[in-house]
């Protein structure tokens, strides 16, 4: 697993990063600021999609139409979104055309028209997002978590609230763009078929005097337990669990991920098999580790029709909580086995390097090797995960459901 | 990058792209099997069996089985549709012999009677689940109107009824009958050796009797017609219109695909901008399906019930209006630089590949790289595409509309 990281900082505080992966025919990257959620004011939910979506109707040389055929015409695949602290906009391409491909990019962030006529447009669309989700109470079901258990601030949803949107006009769009976007704190992320010297001159030449604003300092994020229950005519139950857990950058995250795989990773992972296997309770099951700043989570989902959703829940907590009493080998070195496969696998797509390589900059100043990942990973024991779960049982849950019917979070977790 | 194939004496076809610098390799058996083989009685069985395949061998448990998958470290799963089911998995080249023999003797499951009563829960669970979903059983409603008494007009999932009545040695037949190996595919992409896996998949395979297998083939005769459902949990308002396209065997198959990139891609389409840019709609595409006998040129609408009428009138004037602005040199290029650099992108991960070398070889008999599947692409005309435009208007056509009253 042969691996080269660069990575460079400019005098206006933007990072390159960079991992050539010659083998490939393609290159991506993924142009990260931070700007978020969390930065809107508080009667204007919604803005931070609002004004992505509004850069990228216009930009440098390109009106909005132009903007959508030169990225087909480039072959470029793209995506772009908005979470708590950041703004993203990530392109995937064929090595030659990275230059015309970041540059159009760059111009989002730089150079956007804000062009007065399609604001209302924009807005329809964000309202028509906003309303699909109703329709999709799975979706719904963990947008509800993050509100109750970040709260109002950090627990904002991306795609905002009808009334913040309703609110926005052009200018606040324009004036959150230039009073939050700049270099500081900004990430060029680049994995794939690249000369890095090249691209630290073009990487100099489109943002090297890209502007410095005030630094957004991170209001500390806190978690709270809750429990909320929507009512929705549907035929199953949504659940959707959270509990405390370490962060990405703690010294002890791979215990904590370790913990997520045993119980959810995989056909022979414990809530695969206590909840689905055994029981036929569900089509679907997992969990997840999620970092939110300094907080960091697990969070669960399980869909089961209504009759059996108490059932369902039940079986998942003390799924959960039977952790504690131990972690079989077998279990471990599955585990290993799918890391080791997963690190190799993702030097075959640049798309996933390049943000995984951002995310790990964003949390840990850093981009560990897939050696270093490898060698935290091998360090692992049955009974190191044992007592880190000792050490972090869970605790302060969060369940929103939607469904029919309420449930009830047994007695004793909390 | 090299092709290779064999027939095994029992009529197991194996086929290979080998990709000797790539990192892993894909693997997949693909079944020619799927909800257009079943019988109105079993409707679902293709798609319940998929999932007893996990549930163990006469050499392995259910729990050996998923132990197995998950100590490879691979990435595994399986999926059924209309006339495929495809079992598949990725792995680190040292795993491809214990893979090979995994894959292999789960295609001969136990099918045991405790498993199938427990896994007949989680398809119930899977079909409410989908039950719930946008656009809330109009494709499968839409299907069954189109086809009628064609089988294409089954439900892949089947029926709350069906799934619920099917008994397990019903499936044991289809099973025999289905996955004789004259009608099974190994397929692998990626870091193979195809020696190896040949030698694997004769010891593994050598047991397996062939059978007659057939699948009826029928030219649909689909009548315009108009169906209203109601789904009063949901709050917009989700249309879908389902025409004539082309099947696998037919050429025009890629003039259809780049004319439904054009008109309704889900970014930079007429439909794109004309509906969803600007706030209309929450989606409006248009796409293709293809079958071995036929296919479908459908289109797909989801916004609020109050702008149903107006944004549906507006879809179809874009669906009518080939004489009125016809398709431009630059939209063509558009399209097609959009569907090849898609192609090659994809083709990065050899779990992509299995699925295009597998397709193509079972649907079409035909092995192609990634250059040779585009060329099929840049070949399209203004001409092919105005013509098939042009004919849309006049196609019979199944509508249906799910509202929430």
């Amino acid at each position: 697993m042969q691996q080269a990281v660069f990575h460079h900082r400019f005098s206006n505080g933007l990072v390159l990063l960079g991992e050539p992966m010659p083998w490939l025919e393609s290159v991506a990257f993924t142009l990260l600021t931070p700007v978020g959620t969390a930065h809107e004011p508080s009667d204007r939910e919604g803005l931070a999609g609002l004004t992505l979506e509004m850069m990228q109707r216009g930009a440098g040389e390109f009106d909005s139409r132009e903007i959508v055929e030169e990225l087909d015409f480039l072959g470029v695949e793209r995506s772009s979104g908005v979470t708590t602290f950041h703004t993203s906009i990530s392109m995937a391409a064929m090595k030659s055309v990275l230059e015309p491909t970041l540059r159009l990019a760059v111009s989002m962030i730089r150079d956007p028209h804000f062009p007065p006529d399609e604001l209302e447009e924009a807005k329809q669309s964000s309202l028509l997002e906003l309303a699909a989700l109703e329709d999709d109470p799975a979706q719904k079901c963990f947008k509800e978590l993050k509100r109750a258990r970040f709260g109002d601030i950090h627990g904002r949803s991306s795609l905002g609230t009808e009334e913040g949107l309703v609110a926005t006009d052009l200018s606040d769009c324009q004036s959150f763009w230039r009073n939050r976007f700049g270099a500081d704190g900004a990430i060029l992320s680049v994995a794939g078929n690249f000369q890095w010297d090249a691209l630290l001159k073009l990487t100099e030449d489109l943002l090297g005097d890209w502007t410095v604003v005030e630094n957004i300092q991170r209001p500390h994020v806190t978690a709270s337990g809750n429990v909320k229950h929507i009512h929705h005519e549907s035929q199953q139950t949504h659940i959707a669990l959270a509990y405390d857990s370490v962060p990405y950058q703690h010294p002890d995250y791979y215990h904590g991920r370790g913990l997520v795989g045993i119980l959810s990773d995989g056909m022979s992972s414990r809530l695969f098999v206590e909840v689905r296997e055994k029981r036929g309770l569900v089509y679907a099951v997992s969990a997840s580790a999620h970092s939110l700043d300094s907080c960091g989570s697990v969070l669960c989902y399980a869909g089961t029709t209504t009759p059996r959703a108490q059932e369902t829940l039940e079986v998942t907590l003390e799924t959960i909580a039977n952790i504690g009493k131990g972690i079989e080998p077998d279990e471990l070195s599955r585990l290993k086995s799918r890391v080791r496969t997963s690190l190799v696998m993702e030097q075959e797509s640049s798309s996933s390097r390049s943000s995984q390589m951002a995310y790990d900059w964003v949390y840990l100043g850093r981009v560990p090797s897939r050696q270093e990942v490898l060698q935290e990973v091998d360090k692992l024991s049955c009974e190191s995960l044992l007592s880190h779960f000792q050490k972090y049982p869970p605790r302060n849950w969060t369940m929103v459901t939607i469904g029919q019917e309420a449930l009830e979070l047994p007695h004793g977790i909390s | 990058m090299e092709f290779r194939n064999t027939v095994l004496e029992n009529g197991l076809e194996i086929i290979a792209e080998v990709n000797p610098s790539a990192f892993s390799l894909s693997l997949g058996y693909f079944v020619k099997t799927g909800s257009r083989d079943e019988s109105p009685k079993i409707a679902g069985v293709s798609h319940f069996l998929e999932h007893m395949m996990f549930k163990g061998t006469a050499r392995r448990t259910s729990v050996d089985v998923n132990r197995e998958l998950d100590d490879l470290g691979s990435q595994s799963n399986a999926y059924t549709s209309e006339e495929q089911t495809v079992y598949y998995m990725s792995v680190l080249p040292e795993h491809q012999e214990h893979a090979t023999d995994l894959l292999s003797d789960m295609m001969r499951p136990s099918l045991r009677e405790e498993d199938f009563q427990m896994e007949r829960q989680v398809i119930l669970e899977e079909i409410a689940m989908y039950d719930d979903q946008p656009p809330y059983g109009a494709m499968e409603r839409a299907m069954e109107e189109y086809f009628g008494d064609h089988p294409l007009s089954r439900r892949v999932l089947g029926t709350r009824d069906s799934v619920g009545q099917l008994d397990a040695d019903e499936m044991r037949a289809y099973h025999a009958a289905r996955y004789a190996p004259n009608n099974l595919t190994l397929v692998a992409a990626g870091a193979v050796d195809f020696e190896s896996l040949v030698d694997s998949a004769k010891r593994m395979t050598s047991h397996w009797q062939p059978s007659q297998t057939q699948r009826a083939l029928a030219t649909p005769r689909a009548t315009s017609s108009s169906i209203a459902l109601t789904h009063p949990p949901a709050t917009q308002c989700y249309t879908l219109q389902y025409s004539p396209g082309a099947g696998y065997g037919s050429e025009n198959r890629y003039v259809l695909r780049v004319l439904s990139t054009i008109l309704g891609d889900d970014t930079g389409s007429r439909l794109f901008w004309d509906l969803v840019d600007n706030g209309l709609a929450e989606s409006a595409v248009a796409f293709t399906q293809e079958f071995e006998d036929c296919g479908l040129f459908c289109t797909y609408l989801a916004c609020s019930p109050q702008q149903k009428e107006s944004n549906w009138e507006i879809l179809q004037n874009i669906l009518a209006s080939a004489n009125d602005t016809p398709i431009s040199e630059r939209e063509i290029e558009l399209a097609k630089n959009k569907i090849c650099s898609g192609m090659i992108l994809g083709s990065e991960r050899p779990s992509n590949r299995l699925f295009s070398v597998g397709n193509a070889w079972l649907n079409r008999e035909k092995y192609e790289t990634v250059a040779e599947a585009a060329q099929h692409y840049k070949k399209v005309t203004r001409d092919q595409l105005q013509e098939s435009f042009a004919a849309l208007i006049h196609r019979v056509n199944v509508t249906v509309t799910v509202s929430p009253e």
